[in-house]
């Protein structure tokens, strides 16, 4: 079953700052993700992978196109729905990721990963153990789990990221670049984990840089070229060009 | 559900004449009448408040923040003419027109204002405990033990040492008296809060801890906020979604999200970039 339908997908940028240029982010950009999927979107810097995950979120307003999600609610054009009716997605079904952890600093590792559970109802004790659970599988090694990510390195950081966006298992997970500071160690854990948890039911779209790392969560690849869609192949017919740039 | 939808908001300091909408603004480029002189503070604004949600108004000094948040939080200003209408949730009719009586009990138990300046929201020659109390007995809480079991609380729920309740309140530091101006818009269980500036005077590490106390609680009581600051990181950590004012206009809205990653109107797209 398909769950995410994009038609004619296109984002344009004009930029005031910069003397009213009008920057392309994508154009016409169509393709279906069926349940359960995990499709890697990948390309050279400046295609637009970003712009397309921040269109699926509506961090970036979308400029035309449709965005038809069938979520548990029935469908939902998420490039024109309501803020309102994102804002509930979001608090329920469609997570996030980016590279960047954006919490408030005092907050520890283990509650900075608990708090969408918590925000869910989810019992705190039962939250925490889950944000345990990630961070452990994730190798954030144990002594920081009550430190604040504020202090921790890039890569502890984009690890707690992870680790917080996985902890509510929603069912369209929006991934961009979450593996980029990680060494190939905590890579292969991170890599791990994304090829096993949160499990068949959560359709992943990721963006990923490291031929290995496609190569090893992905079932389907989708390549941007300036912008627009090139090609969306199966991991098998994927030979890692477009990602070394 | 929507709890507070408000429309044509205004507020007008000076005598007004039938040309200060049209004069003032974004396009206009001022807030002042040039042919009164009237400051139009704040003007054809409208928006919607749902329940338990967090919405962000932000802008530079001066383009109607306060004004407009005094208004929603049913703060009367004698120097200023306001007009508009505000729908609340269980209630009939337009909240600038209710009387007296009225007014007074919405603000005791509806909604809440945290002022920006803590002198004009607290009393600071009482104690840190009284000023929480007061907001009670206005309400109408008579038992002084009820009362003070209900202060000590809120002191833990907004976390000031509840050691110091009995302090004078100028004794307080800057961050305790934030939390204290918290804990009294708290007392009463209200369905909204609005915040002022919540982290001016503060210093970053202070702001922070306020900020991450605010979110707690708001989150945990399910109480609505209207949350204005300067600071666009302030309403990135609270907000669903963001207003844009300048010049005593909405120029923009949405999620905060979008607000701060895509902003569409010129002035918002200066105002991040003067950020980063
Ligand atoms: N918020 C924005 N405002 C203006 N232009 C933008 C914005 N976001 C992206 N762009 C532009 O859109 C184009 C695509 O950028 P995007 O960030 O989507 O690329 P990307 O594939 O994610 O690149 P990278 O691999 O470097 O992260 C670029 O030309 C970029 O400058
Ligand atoms: N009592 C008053 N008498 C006359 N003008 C006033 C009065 N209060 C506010 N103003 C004017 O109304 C306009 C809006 O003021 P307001 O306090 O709402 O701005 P603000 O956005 O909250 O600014 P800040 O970020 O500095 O707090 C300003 O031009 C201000 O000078
Ligand atoms: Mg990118
Ligand atoms: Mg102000
Ligand atoms: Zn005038």
């Amino acid at each position: 079953m398909t769950v995410l339908s994009v038609d004619g997908l296109s984002k344009t940028f004009d930029v005031y700052v910069l003397d009213d240029t009008r920057v392309v982010g994508l154009d016409d950009v169509s393709f279906d993700v069926r349940e359960g999927e995990f499709l890697a979107v990948v390309g050279a810097s400046g295609s637009g992978k970003s712009s397309l995950l921040n269109c699926l979120y509506r961090t970036y307003d979308p400029s035309s196109g449709e965005v038809v999600y069938r979520g548990p609610d029935g469908d939902v054009d998420l490039a024109t729905c309501p803020d309102r009716t994102i804002i509930a997605l979001r608090g329920d079904t469609i997570g996030y990721a980016s590279q960047f952890l954006d919490e408030i600093p005092r907050v520890p590792a283990v509650d900075v990963v608990a708090r969408p559970l918590v925000e869910r109802d989810v019992d705190r004790t039962d939250a925490r153990a889950t944000a345990r659970r990630l961070l452990s599988a994730l190798a954030v090694p144990e002594e920081l789990w009550q430190a604040y990510p504020a202090t921790f390195s890039g890569g502890e950081r984009q690890r707690v990221n992870l680790a917080q966006a996985l902890a509510p298992k929603p069912d369209l997970l929006l991934l961009d670049e979450p593996t980029s500071a990680l060494d190939p160690e905590t890579r292969r854990a991170a890599v791990d984990l994304l090829s096993s948890y949160p499990g068949s039911e959560t359709t992943v779209v990721g963006v990923f840089h490291d031929t290995d790392v496609v190569e090893a969560v992905a079932d389907r690849v989708l390549v941007l070229e300036d912008g627009r869609l090139q090609r969306v192949v199966p991991v098998e017919a994927y030979d890692g060009e477009v990602v070394i740039e | 559900m929507t709890l507070l939808e408000a429309e044509n908001l205004q507020t007008v300091y000076g005598p007004g004449c039938s040309r200060c909408i049209e004069s003032t603004g974004d396009r206009a480029g001022t807030n002042q009448c040039s042919h009164c002189g009237s400051v139009v503070a704040c003007a054809e604004a409208d928006l919607g408040v749902e329940a338990a949600e967090v919405l962000g108004i932000v802008g530079e000094s001066g383009s109607g923040k306060s004004s407009l948040a005094e208004l929603l939080a049913l703060e009367r200003d004698d120097d200023a003419t306001t007009a508009g209408d505000i729908r609340y949730d269980g209630h009939d009719g337009n909240l600038l027109e209710v009387d007296y009586e009225t007014r007074h009990d919405l603000r005791t138990r509806e909604i809440a204002l945290v002022h920006q300046h803590i002198r004009d929201g607290l009393n600071v020659a009482f104690t840190g405990g009284g000023n929480v109390a007061e907001k009670l007995l206005s309400a109408g809480h008579r038992s002084y033990e009820e009362v003070r079991e209900r202060v000590r609380e809120l002191f833990e729920e907004t976390e000031v040492p509840v050691a110091r309740i009995d302090d004078l309140t100028h004794t307080y530091s800057g961050g305790m008296q934030r939390r204290v101006q918290i804990a009294r818009a708290l007392a009463t269980d209200p369905n909204l809060i609005v915040l002022d500036e919540p982290t001016t005077g503060l210093d970053v590490s202070v702001q922070a801890r306020v900020l991450d106390t605010f979110r707690r609680v708001q989150r945990e009581e399910g109480v609505a906020a209207i949350v204005v600051s300067h600071d666009l990181s302030v309403v990135r950590l609270l907000a669903d979604r963001t207003l844009v004012m300048r010049h005593g206009r909405i120029v923009e809205s949405g999620l905060t999200d979008r607000i701060m990653e895509d902003p569409h109107h010129e002035y918002t797209q200066t105002l991040i970039n003067s950020v980063i």
